[in-house]
């Protein structure tokens, strides 16, 4: 293909849609991470031979699409133009569903989403609760595009804005346009992005940068993947349109190395748009010339910090540095350097395709647009939810995340990641915005949003997470170096049944310390976690400290599994389970655990049958008592 | 090595995309890499050891044949996979970041892969295994020994 130019973007469009046109029908597989994990590319394969087997390939469309989102329920396959939804596709299903459903026109039950609540059966893909609260803006175009296809995203009015802005605005409209949509950074800190290219714009430098940060080190959090993935002419397009406001001639995409999929992606996305003349010498034939290269990251959760990253990209330790400058005073290798995440970079084209003022109009007063989330945990629908702001936590957990999984009761959601927190139960009608979950002591974060139920130890999640920060922390500060540690051995003990009266004083002591004498966001916000879990759940803390037990029953060390002899039946499950035969017992007699060698893995509770749930843990006093008399004082049947 | 370094111009910038090489063709990065790289780039070999110490991504010991990466995502870990990793260190009597001595296996941990809904998740070779349990543990590795077999 040659380059081409703006007069013939229209043209090849038109192009691009005429020669599909007696494709009525479109099978599209989903083919994210997630259902990659369930091997969706060899259902698409089996669709694409079933196809030609019945000799229905001037007809049918087949297309491995970008991430759908409804992740638990992979692989997914939707027909359009009907929308038809299908879940957990088998490979035995492929030829029935092209015999009956493309063919035939029929409904294959049995492959329907059921909602759990009411037992219906749902046919099209936006019916499905998971999809009806959602606005899926940025996100909704994933399901219809093949990533590895431009020709998808230009049939979709890919490139429109691109065109509109090189040749229809100047750079300070484009500014004024972001402006007054008033989209904030999706990255976490919420900084208005507008104004942010606007200081970079403004900066005198004979060369200037601009940066996709797609270094999503947010433990839980995959939206900003699902993008590069999924839809990454958007991420490019945005990029472009402000390289121009900014007039920037180089790029980079900083991305994850654990992203195998988003790298493929982008890169061969890169190689389309540069054939085509998207990006290059003189794009799309104006005056303006701009390119990106992709970077992999190399492991290390500090690169998203700005001033790390820009140091990561030069080729050295990713350590962040003091600002002022700023970066887009200062940046990459000391020139002026705009950095913002994906997710916003994927908003541009829209807000310059359909105007600020549509765009100002989507949320709250403060908080404009959508945003994307990572809803998972112990949730029914885990998967990636696009929501405009101000919803509320609860709509999100329960009307579209389908309630807590296996009916237990719902404890606390964590957003931010580790350097959010934890919002409990009584919270739920907060708003999301990025205000109020600043004051409700958590954060926007990237939006991972892990949701959390009765069996979770919050003080186990706040040793989890500070055990992450203090690997993570990059060692230039102390504050945030040895206060880290020292966090995370306060916190271990507690878990281990060792804590002291003081401890809690310390953590709060401690945790104030490394805020205040941290350079970067990593330090600045790594005691959240303890800080919001001591503010919310400080029962449990003392659970563990005074009684050492574990409420959530999870810290190994506070915990003990035994066998109920009044329910035992003597099935011999856990007996043949167990990795360190630990329990003995016959057929059809009751079993017992030997407490000295138990290493507490669990197995014997997850296969005893639910019918007869003999195996439990207990913690506290139950749990001396059992230690006391193991074996003595049980009767066989 | 002198291929890798015909795509680069000899640039501080090109350190870890030259280091992502080696990583992928050698497995590691040996001592003699170290001082060819710092002879290509010009920067010292004490920067270089800097540099790859400081990224996860390098090894500077080669890895077992076998990869096993267990993910410790917050997903996971609320799911339960400090008990998956405790079977595993116990089962191949090895800790994270480590090899066994029959060199079959390393066993690694990585902070998320985003692919949640599965979790919790422990990835062999490239290949995904959601939801995992803790008695299929064993399963696993015996499944992996017995394709070595093969």
């Amino acid at each position: 293909m040659d380059k081409i130019s703006v007069t013939k973007l229209e043209e090849l469009k038109a192009e691009i849609i005429d020669s599909r046109k007696d494709q009525m029908t479109t099978i599209t597989v989903c083919g994210g991470t997630g259902c990659h994990a369930y091997g969706c590319l060899q259902i698409a394969e089996a669709f694409k031979d079933e196809i030609k087997k019945q000799k229905l390939k001037d007809q049918v469309d087949v297309r491995t699409t970008g991430c759908h989102g409804f992740c638990e329920r992979g692989p997914i396959t939707v027909i359009q133009p009907e929308g038809i939804f299908y879940q957990r596709v088998k490979l035995e299903d492929i030829s029935e569903v092209v015999t009956q459903t493309i063919v035939n026109k029929k409904i294959i039950d049995r492959l329907l989403y059921v909602e759990p609540r009411t037992g219906e059966k749902i046919i099209e893909e936006k019916e499905v609760p998971f999809y009806k609260k959602q606005k899926r803006i940025i996100f909704g175009n994933n399901g219809f595009i093949d990533p590895t296809d431009i020709n998808d995203y230009i049939a979709l009015d890919g490139y429109k804005a691109l065109a509109k802005v090189l040749f229809d605005m100047t750079a300070d409209e484009v500014i004024a346009e972001v402006k007054n949509s008033r989209l904030r950074g999706r990255g976490g800190a919420g900084f208005l992005t507008g104004l942010k290219w606007e200081i970079c714009h403004n900066a005198h430098s004979d060369m200037k940068y601009i940066i996709c940060n797609a270094d999503e080190g947010d433990p839980g959090a995959y939206m900003d993947r699902s993008l590069l993935e999924g839809n990454p002419h958007s991420v490019i397009e945005g990029m472009i349109i402000g390289a121009y406001a900014i007039g920037a001639s180089e790029g980079f995409i900083y991305v994850r190395m654990e992203y195998p999929l988003a790298v493929k992606n982008i890169t061969l996305a890169l190689e389309q748009a540069r054939k085509l003349g998207f990006l290059g010498h003189s794009i799309l034939g104006s005056e303006f010339s701009f390119d990106i290269h992709v970077f992999k990251g190399a492991g290390a959760f500090v690169s998203g910090e700005e001033t790390s990253m820009m140091a990561s990209i030069e080729g050295r330790r990713a350590f962040p540095r003091q600002r002022p400058p700023f970066p887009a005073e200062k940046g990459l290798w000391g020139k002026p350097t705009n950095i913002n995440n994906v997710e916003t970079w994927a908003n541009i084209p829209l807000i310059l395709n359909k105007g600020a003022d549509w765009y100002a109009q989507i949320g709250t007063k403060k908080s404009k647009g959508t945003k994307i989330f990572s809803l998972v945990g112990k949730i029914n629908n885990t998967g990636l939810v696009e929501v405009p702001m101000g919803i509320t936590l609860k709509e999100i957990i329960y009307e579209i995340g389908g309630g807590i999984k296996d009916g237990k009761k719902f404890k606390a959601v964590q957003t931010g990641g580790p350097s959010g927190g934890c919002i409990p139960a009584h919270m739920l009608d907060l708003t999301i915005d990025f205000d109020t979950l600043t004051k409700a002591g958590s954060m926007m974060g990237s939006g991972g949003m892990i949701v959390m139920d009765e069996d979770t130890c919050m003080v186990d999640v706040a040793r989890y997470f500070l055990d992450f920060t203090q690997e993570e922390s990059c060692g230039k500060c102390v504050p945030c170096r040895v206060g880290t540690r020292q966090l995370v051995e306060i916190l271990t003990r507690i878990t281990q049944g060792k804590g002291e009266e003081t401890d809690i004083k310390k953590l709060e002591d401690l945790a104030e310390t490394i805020k205040a004498g941290s350079l970067c966001g990593l330090g600045q916000t790594a005691p959240n976690p303890v800080l919001t879990t001591l503010r919310y759940f400080k029962n449990e803390y003392e659970a563990h400290i005074e009684q050492k037990s574990c409420p959530a029953l999870v810290c190994k060390d506070l915990i003990v599994y035994d066998i109920d002899p009044k329910k035992c039946v003597g099935c011999l499950l856990c007996l043949k389970n167990c990795p360190v035969t630990a329990i003995s017992g016959e057929r059809k007699q009751v079993h017992v655990i030997d407490q000295d060698l138990c290493i507490k893995c669990g197995a014997c509770l997850d296969v005893c049958p639910p019918k007869i749930s003999a195996v439990a843990k207990y913690t506290g006093k139950k749990k001396k008592r059992i230690l006391k008399n193991p074996k003595s004082k049980r009767v066989k049947k | 090595m002198e291929k890798i370094f015909t795509e680069f111009k000899a640039n501080q910038r090109d350190l870890i995309h030259i280091l992502h090489m080696v990583q992928a063709e050698y497995g590691y990065i040996s001592p003699e890499a170290i001082a060819a790289i710092s002879k290509h780039l010009k920067i010292s070999e004490n920067e270089i050891y800097g540099v790859l110490t400081f990224y996860k991504a390098f090894c500077l010991k080669p890895r077992g044949e076998h990869l096993i990466t267990i993910c410790m995502g917050t997903a996971c870990h609320v799911r339960g996979a400090p008990r998956i990793l405790d079977e595993f260190k116990r089962e191949l009597g090895i800790e994270p970041g480590e090899t066994s001595d029959d060199n079959l296996f390393t066993l690694e941990t990585v902070n998320c892969v985003g692919a949640c809904a599965l979790g919790p998740i422990v990835i062999s070779n490239g290949d995904y295994h959601g939801q995992m349990k803790t008695r299929e543990v064993d399963k696993l590795i015996g499944k992996i020994k017995r394709d070595i077999k093969e």
